[in-house]
C-alpha cells in the first residue's frame, strides 16, 4: 500500500523527523485561508501515487496569490499519468544548499533491509545507482537485532558529515529505519533531504506499506474508494480477493497460479494477440468465483475474445465450467482445462456447444487467431 | 539420490488440522511420505486418521517440517520447528509479512536450516516423498531436477516433461515471495551435488534480479545442463502480477534483462512452456 505524499510526512513528523509540512487542499477555495496563514512564496504539490510529478508540471512555486491560485486550479484540474490530481499540498519553500537522499528497502538476495544513502539527493536514485553505483552508500541491517545508531552515523560520517550535523543526520536516518520496522514498511525514501541553514529537512516523502502487514497496522485502513493505486475494475477485483490488473489490449485472459496466468498472457502475446488483464481465480476456485471472474475482466470495453486456462489440482473443472455457463457468456470463449473432472467438465461444455482445448498454446492461438 | 527429502525423511505438519492441513497431510501420507504426526496445540493426543496430533513440535520427533497455518502464526511455528534444528522447514502459507520473512530467514541461517517458501507449494522427490501441495499423479522419477518461483506454472511444465518421457529427480517451489528461503542459487547447488539429476529446470519470472544472480552461478559453479522459461514477458511495470515478488520496478526486474543474462552463460530458454521438453532433450 502507498501511501500520498502528505500522508508519509505525517508520520515522519510523529517519528521526530524535520520535515517541510504544510497544508492539504481538494479545493481552491480553501486556498486563501492557508496564504494568510503561511505566507507567500509557497510551493504547491500534486498529491498522486506516480514519480515523475515535478516533470509532469504537478510541483509549481508561486509568488504572488493570483499566481498561486491559478497555478492551484490548473494542478488540481490536471492528470498525472492518467490519475486525476484530488489533492494539493501547500507549503513553504525551503532553502537549498545540498540535497541528499536517504531510504531503506528491502533487500531481496540479502533478505534483509538495507539502508541506502547518497549526496546525490533529488534525482531519481535508479540513476544513481546505474551510473555512479559509487556515490550509494549501503548498510544491512539485522533483521533480529534491527537499525543501531552506530550504523547510522557511520554512514553519516561516509556522507561527509562530523561533529553535531553528522549526530543530527544520524538521529534521521535512525528515526526513518525505525519507521521502516515499525510500520512495516518495504520501502521508505527522504528524496531530498535538504541541508538548510536552518539544519536539515524532508522536502519529499516516500512510504510503502507492506499488504501482507496490514492485518496488523489498523492505522492504515485502505479507502479503496478514494485509492488512486487501482483503477476501477482493479478496486472491484480487490474487494472479490481476486488478483486483477487491467492492461490495454482487447482478449481477456483468467487462469490458477500466477505464474500460469503471467505465462497465457505470454503466450497469447506470441501469437500477435494482446492481453486485456491478469486475473489469477486462484487454487480451488468453485463455479461462484469463476462466474465473479468473469463478470470482473468483462467490466472492460471492447473485449474481443476470452482466454481460461485452467491446470486443475486442487481446483476442479467441472466447477469452473459450471462457472462459465452461468455466466452466459457474450464474447468468443476459449477454455484449456486439466486435470481433475476434466472430463466432466468437456462433457458440460461440450453440450454447450464449447470446445475444450488440452494444449494452452492451442487454446491461445485460437484465441488471437478467432 | 534426490534433494531435500526422500521415503527416509520424518516429515511433521505443524497446522495438520485445519481444512487444508488435513486434505494435503492425507494425501502426503497416502504418496509415501514418512508422516510421524500433525502439530495443533491443544489437540495434543488426538488421531487424525492413523496420523497422531501433537501439542508441539518437539513431541513428534521429526527431522522436517511443512507449515500450513495462517500467515499471522508462520513466525512463531517456523521459529519452534527451526530451534529444534528441523531441516528442511517447508512454509507453503502465502501472505506472510516480509518482515517476519527476513527475522526468520536470518534465525534459519543461525541454526544452518533450510527454509523452502514462504509462499510456496513445496517439494516432491517423485517415488519418494512428496513434502507440499503439489499434485503428485503429474510426477515421474527420473533425471530432471526443477526448481521454480510458480505453482501451476510448475504442473504445466512438469506436465509436458512427463508426457514426453522425462522424469525428475526433485521438483522444488522456491516460492512467489520476495523474502525467501531456498533461493535459484543454493537449489542449484543442491542438484549439481546430486547423482540422480542429470540436467536441470530453472522457472523464472519477473521482479528481482535472482535470475540474473542465477546466471553467474551457473556460470561459475554448474556443470549440468540447465534449461529455462521465463513468466512474465508482457507484465506492465509497477504493477504486482499476483505473486508478492513479481514486479517490475523502474528497469530492474523485466524478463528481458533475465533471458538475456541466461543466454549470455549458455542457458536456453524457451519461448513457450511447452517448449521445454525440447530443449531439454537437446542437452541431455
Amino acid at each position: 500500500m502507498k501511501l500520498l505524499e502528505y500522508e508519509a510526512k505525517d508520520i515522519f513528523v510523529e517519528y521526530g523527523i524535520p520535515t517541510s509540512t504544510g497544508y492539504v487542499i481538494e479545493d481552491v477555495d480553501n486556498l486563501k485561508a492557508i496564504l494568510y496563514k503561511i505566507g507567500l512564496p509557497v510551493i504547491l504539490k500534486a498529491q498522486v501515487l506516480v514519480g515523475g510529478r515535478g516533470k509532469a508540471g504537478g510541483i509549481k512555486m508561486a509568488k504572488t496569490e493570483d499566481e498561486a491560485v491559478q497555478k492551484a486550479r490548473d494542478i488540481l484540474g490536471m492528470e498525472i499519468k492518467g490519475l486525476p490530481v484530488k489533492k494539493l499540498l501547500v507549503c513553504t519553500p525551503s532553502e537549498i544548499q545540498k540535497e541528499l537522499y536517504v531510504g531503506f528497502v528491502v533487500d531481496r538476495n540479502k533478505k534483509k533491509m538495507a539502508l541506502l544513502a547518497s549526496t546525490e539527493g533529488g534525482i531519481d536514485i535508479e540513476q544513481v545507482a546505474e551510473k555512479s553505483p559509487e556515490k550509494i552508500i549501503k548498510e544491512y541491517i539485522d533483521p533480529i537485532i534491527g537499525i543501531q545508531d552506530y550504523q547510522c552515523r557511520s554512514v553519516a560520517k561516509k556522507l561527509g558529515f562530523d561533529g553535531n550535523n553528522m549526530l543530527s543526520l544520524a538521529s534521521i536516518i535512525y528515526k526513518l529505519g525505525k519507521i521502516m520496522e515499525d510500520k512495516d514498511a518495504e520501502l521508505i525514501e527522504i528524496n531530498p533531504l535538504a541541508i538548510t541553514p536552518k539544519g536539515f529537512e524532508a522536502l519529499d516523502a516516500k512510504l510503502v506499506i507492506d499488504d501482507n502487514s496490514l492485518y496488523r497496522h489498523k492505522e492504515f485502513e485502505l479507502d479503496l474508494k478514494e485509492s488512486q493505486e487501482f483503477t476501477e475494475i482493479e478496486k472491484v477485483a480487490k474487494e472479490a480477493g481476486l488478483a486483477y490488473v487491467e492492461l490495454d489490449g482487447d482478449v481477456g485472459i483468467i487462469g490458477c497460479g500466477a505464474g500460469l496466468v503471467m505465462a497465457s498472457l505470454d503466450v497469447i502475446n506470441h501469437y500477435g494477440g494482446k492481453p486485456a488483464n491478469f486475473l489469477d481465480i486462484g487454487g480451488g476456485a468453485n463455479a461462484d468465483n469463476m462466474k465473479k471472474a468473469l463478470e470482473i475482466i468483462t467490466m472492460k470495453s471492447g473485449l474481443k475474445a476470452i482466454f481460461i486456462n485452467i491446470f486443475g489440482g486442487i481446483t476442479k473443472c467441472d466447477e469452473i465450467a459450471n462457472g462459465i455457463l452461468e455466466f452466459k457468456p457474450t464474447v468468443p470463449v476459449y477454455v484449456r482445462m486439466m486435470g481433475t473432472n476434466e472430463e466432466k467438465a468437456r462433457e458440460i461444455l461440450n453440450s454447450a456447444g464449447y470446445e475444450l482445448y488440452q494444449s494452452m498454446q492451442e487454446a491461445a492461438k485460437a484465441a488471437v487467431k478467432r | 539420490m534426490s534433494i531435500l527429502v526422500d521415503e527416509k525423511t520424518k516429515v511433521v505438519v505443524q497446522g495438520a488440522t485445519g481444512h487444508q492441513g488435513q486434505f494435503h497431510t492425507t494425501r502426503m501420507k497416502g504418496y509415501g511420505t514418512n508422516i510421524v504426526g500433525g502439530v495443533t496445540p491443544g489437540k495434543g493426543g488426538q488421531m487424525m486418521g492413523d496420523i497422531p496430533i501433537f501439542d508441539s513440535v518437539e513431541e513428534a520427533d521429526a527431522d522436517a517440517s511443512i507449515i500450513f497455518v495462517p500467515a499471522r502464526f508462520v513466525k512463531s511455528s517456523a521459529l519452534e520447528a527451526i530451534s529444534l534444528g528441523l531441516s528442511p522447514v517447508v512454509c507453503i502459507t502465502e501472505h506472510v509479512p516480509v518482515k517476519d520473512a527476513m527475522f526468520l530467514m536470518d534465525y534459519a541461517r543461525q541454526y544452518d536450516v533450510d527454509i523452502v517458501g514462504p509462499n510456496t507449494p513445496g517439494l516432491i522427490s517423485p517415488g519418494k516423498a512428496l513434502a507440499g501441495i503439489l499434485p503428485p499423479h503429474i510426477f515421474e522419477r527420473g533425471e530432471v531436477g526443477l526448481v521454480s518461483r510458480s505453482g501451476t506454472l510448475t504442473y504445466e511444465i512438469i506436465d509436458e516433461l512427463t508426457k514426453n518421457g522425462l522424469g525428475q529427480s526433485t521438483a522444488l517451489g522456491i516460492g512467489g515471495d520476495p523474502v525467501i528461503g531456498m533461493d535459484f542459487l543454493s537449489t542449484l547447488e543442491r542438484f549439481e551435488a546430486d547423482k540422480e539429476t542429470k540436467a536441470i529446470v530453472m522457472i523464472g519470472e519477473i521482479g528481482g534480479n535472482a535470475e540474473e544472480l542465477a546466471a553467474e552461478y551457473i556460470r561459475d559453479n554448474i556443470t549440468k545442463p540447465v534449461v529455462s522459461y521465463i513468466a512474465g514477458k508482457t507484465a506492465p511495470p509497477g504493477k504486482r502480477m499476483g505473486h508478492a515478488g513479481a514486479v517490475i520496478s523502474g528497469k530492474s526486474g523485466t524478463a528481458e534483462s533475465k533471458i538475456a543474462a541466461l543466454n549470455a552463460v549458455g542457458v536456453q530458454v524457451a519461448t513457450m512452456p511447452h517448449e521445454v521438453p525440447k530443449l531439454i532433450k537437446d542437452v541431455l
